[in-house]
């Protein structure tokens, strides 16, 4: 078997290709970009398929369906908070009879390295009641996003492949196996299965209901979901999930025993097995990545039988991630201390906008045309320049998700505040705050709209932007804003002092007014060598 | 056999491709590798680390441990203090000596030195200016990967011909500045120890 140092992202896009994918689409985020960058670079080598960025991951969601609806199989990839914006498709998607398979890899942030919360996708799956696959290395990943495309053939649900931030962001040797064909175009029969009226919902719910049982026979039986016993410990055990594997084993050799132990990688939880584990124990150790889910699955609200540890009892830390030092003293082994440097106070290195980057001259315009006011509310959104919040700016208030910066602003002037600007990125823009525009200019709110255009999706690692910016003008000016308040900027910083008066009028204008600053991420020029080199 | 590596850093310094020369040297050498890394928001100028681990047998955990990394190589000589927790007592710490200032508490780097000197196993490399001599400032993290070697469980040669496969697109001259750059790190470091 062909062998290759992969990124679990990586490891990822390699699965999805030799399951025979005709498609995958994305939206950028951390720690789920790596798929998609993946996908194109080696899209020339390995053939002919689709792989493309949308405006979100909820276009992608549904473009991927489309895909499933003709019979070929699709992959579509996300982090954590990008399932929110998908939720709607995805939800309703395990209603459909999905026909060419329908793989949604997600990737959880735990420990929010690069990210607004630490959501847990499991709780995803399980609301959508499909199957969740949650790899614990490089190469699990590959092996399990094959098996996911066949599960969502064989039970015509869309399947989850989990990630997280270590598993998608590590690089580990990986065993590729044999590439199959793309399905043909082979349309859906099923008449009533992709069209959810309440008279065929009700009955394709009942029919995903109906399965359940199916999905956890399965799940049962997977040899990923392993039982070890052992006769004669009965103090404890111990449930893995994911990464808690890893961790787990790192230090159990350090362990006086070796206790019973259930390691859970697919979901629905395999429930007999864990009654089986149960039936031995006084207590269970649950280690999981994210949030409390099999434990609050084991907990309950009744006092179980057993006693239930982990993230919930303080066994483990509820927030942030797993580590091999955390999951030792959870399996009660002394803590290890390292050197300590004496009498040097070491400086957090937060990070912050590159020199010379164009967001930096567009908040220095910014700030200056706020201090003519005595009060004033910006708001902001998701992106590099969400650093404004930091020193030496300080310029942005707020940072929600993605668009909710132009909704914030327009029900904040709504609710009577005046002066409020919406700072937001190009990217941002496309994402989610096209549709709140519309909500503004429809409402005649009161709001200035600050477009930090860089032309690019740059915290992310230089994406391709949806739309040009050449485009963008035209775009808010079809939107219904009076172009007499549609301004361009370049944020330079010999234009500074210019920019702020340009702004300040338009924060007196009473109505929408649009600010597009304009001037490429520097790092863009870097970016495109590199993909060009093929790095 | 297991060696753990504790890779720091500030975002844009190469943290990374410093990363992939070690891990496809090892490789080279029939290791077994797990590289962590980080991607996103940390990347801006903000301190950045990875974890490189390699061994004759099977790695499980991607992370290291407190107590556990056999080397801490930083690109940076405060980000080299900033993870001192992960050193084994036995550990030995290399690091530049050029400072990134783009903090406004930095402390004194003299005492930066000085903490460093003091910890029982260091080395202190003046990468930069060595990378200089090389040929390029550029080629500064190969003249890390070169002290590095001095003390990694991986063969010269297989490091050299790492560079040689990722450098090789670019062109013959660079592939030539990063080789010399990765020798004099590798003099400098081996002299001292
Ligand atoms: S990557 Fe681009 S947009 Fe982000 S901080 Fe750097 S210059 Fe600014």
């Amino acid at each position: 078997m062909p062998e290759a140092v992969l990124l679990g992202d990586e490891a990822l896009a390699m699965g999805a290709i030799d399951s025979g994918i005709s498609a995958a689409y994305a939206y950028p985020g951390t720690p789920s970009s790596e798929i998609m960058e993946y996908l194109q670079a080696v899209a020339p080598k390995y053939g002919d398929f689709v792989a493309e960025w949308c405006s979100n991951e909820k276009t992608a969601y549904e473009a991927a369906v489309g895909v499933s609806l003709v019979g070929r199989r699709a992959l579509v990839s996300m982090k954590h908070v990008g399932l929110n914006v998908a939720a709607d498709p995805f939800i309703n998607s395990a209603l459909l009879a999905i026909h060419g398979g329908l793989v949604l890899a997600v990737a959880d942030d735990p420990g929010m390295h690069s990210s607004q919360n630490e959501q847990d996708s499991r709780f995803y799956a399980d609301f959508a009641r499909i199957i969740c696959l949650e790899p614990r290395t490089q190469g699990e990943v590959y092996e399990m996003t094959r098996e996911a495309f066949d599960l969502s053939e064989r039970f015509h649900i869309p399947v989850m492949v989990r990630l997280t931030t270590r598993i998608a962001h590590s690089r580990a040797v990986v065993q590729t196996g044999e590439r199959r064909p793309q399905n043909p175009l082979n349309k859906s029969t099923e008449k009533a299965g992709w069209l959810l009226l309440p008279s065929t919902a009700r009955k394709l719910w009942a029919e995903l209901l109906e399965n359940q049982g199916q999905f956890l026979a399965y799940a049962e039986n997977s040899p990923y979901n392993t039982l070890e016993l052992n006769e004669e410990f009965f103090e404890f055990g111990v449930i893995t999930a994911g990464l808690g594997w890893n961790y787990y084993m790192e230090n159990r050799d350090e362990m006086a025993v070796k206790p019973s132990h259930l390691h859970i990688s697919v979901y629905p939880i395999p429930g007999e097995k864990v009654r089986r584990l149960a039936e031995r124990v006084k207590r269970i150790v649950v280690i999981e990545e994210g949030f409390s889910f099999i434990e609050r699955a084991l907990l309950g609200i009744l006092v179980p039988a057993v006693k239930i540890s982990g993230k919930e009892d303080g066994t483990l830390p509820s927030t942030g991630e797993l580590t091999p030092d955390n999951v030792r003293e959870a399996m009660g082994l002394k803590p290890k201390q390292g050197i300590e440097a004496t009498g040097l106070e070491i400086p957090g290195r937060p990070p912050q906008l590159c020199a010379g980057c164009p967001h930096r001259d567009s908040y220095d315009a910014l700030n200056q045309a706020v201090a003519g006011f005595d009060q004033k509310v910006v708001t902001a959104d998701i992106g590099c320049y969400t650093l404004g919040y930091l020193p030496p700016y300080q310029a942005i208030e707020t940072c929600l998700c993605m668009g909710a910066s132009v909704g914030m602003a327009k029900g904040a002037s709504q609710a009577g505040f005046h002066p409020v600007v919406a700072t937001i990125g190009d990217g941002t823009f496309l994402h989610s705050g096209i549709t709140p525009l519309v909500d503004a200019v429809a409402s005649g709110s009161n709001m200035t709209l600050l477009i930090l255009d860089n032309s690019i999706t740059a915290m992310t690692g230089g994406q391709q932007t949806i739309l040009t910016s050449s485009r963008l003008e035209k775009l808010v000016h079809g939107i219904g804003v009076d172009p007499d308040h549609i301004k361009l900027i370049i944020p330079l910083k010999k234009h500074t002092a210019e920019n702020a008066e340009i702004i300040r009028r338009e924060m007196e204008y009473e109505g929408v007014s649009v600010i597009i600053a304009l001037r490429d991420c520097i790092q863009t020029p870097k970016e495109k060598k590199k993909k060009e080199a093929g790095e | 056999m297991k060696y753990d590596v504790i890779l720091a850093g500030v975002g844009g310094q190469g943290v990374l491709s410093l990363a992939a020369i070690i891990t496809l040297g090892a490789m080279k050498d029939g290791l077994t590798v797990r590289q962590s890394e980080v991607h996103g928001m940390a990347q801006r100028g903000g301190a950045v680390q990875a974890h490189l681990r390699l061994s004759d047998q099977t790695i499980v955990s991607d992370l290291i441990g407190k107590a556990s990394a056999d080397m801490i190589l930083s690109m940076e000589p405060i980000e080299s203090l900033r993870y001192l927790a992960y050193l084994k007592a036995d550990g030995v710490l290399v690091t530049s000596t050029d400072p990134v200032k783009n903090i406004p508490t930095y402390p004194e780097v003299e005492g930066i030195y000085a903490t460093i000197r003091g910890l029982p196993s260091a080395q202190l490399i003046e990468a930069a200016a060595l990378a200089q001599q090389a040929g390029s400032a550029r080629s500064t993290n190969m003249v890390m990967v070169g002290a590095a070697s001095a003390h990694l469980p991986v063969q010269e040669k297989s490091l050299l011909a790492a560079i040689d496969e990722l450098f090789s697109r670019k062109g013959e001259k660079v592939v030539e500045i990063n080789r010399k750059a990765f020798q004099i790190g590798w003099e400098t470091a081996a002299l001292a120890v």
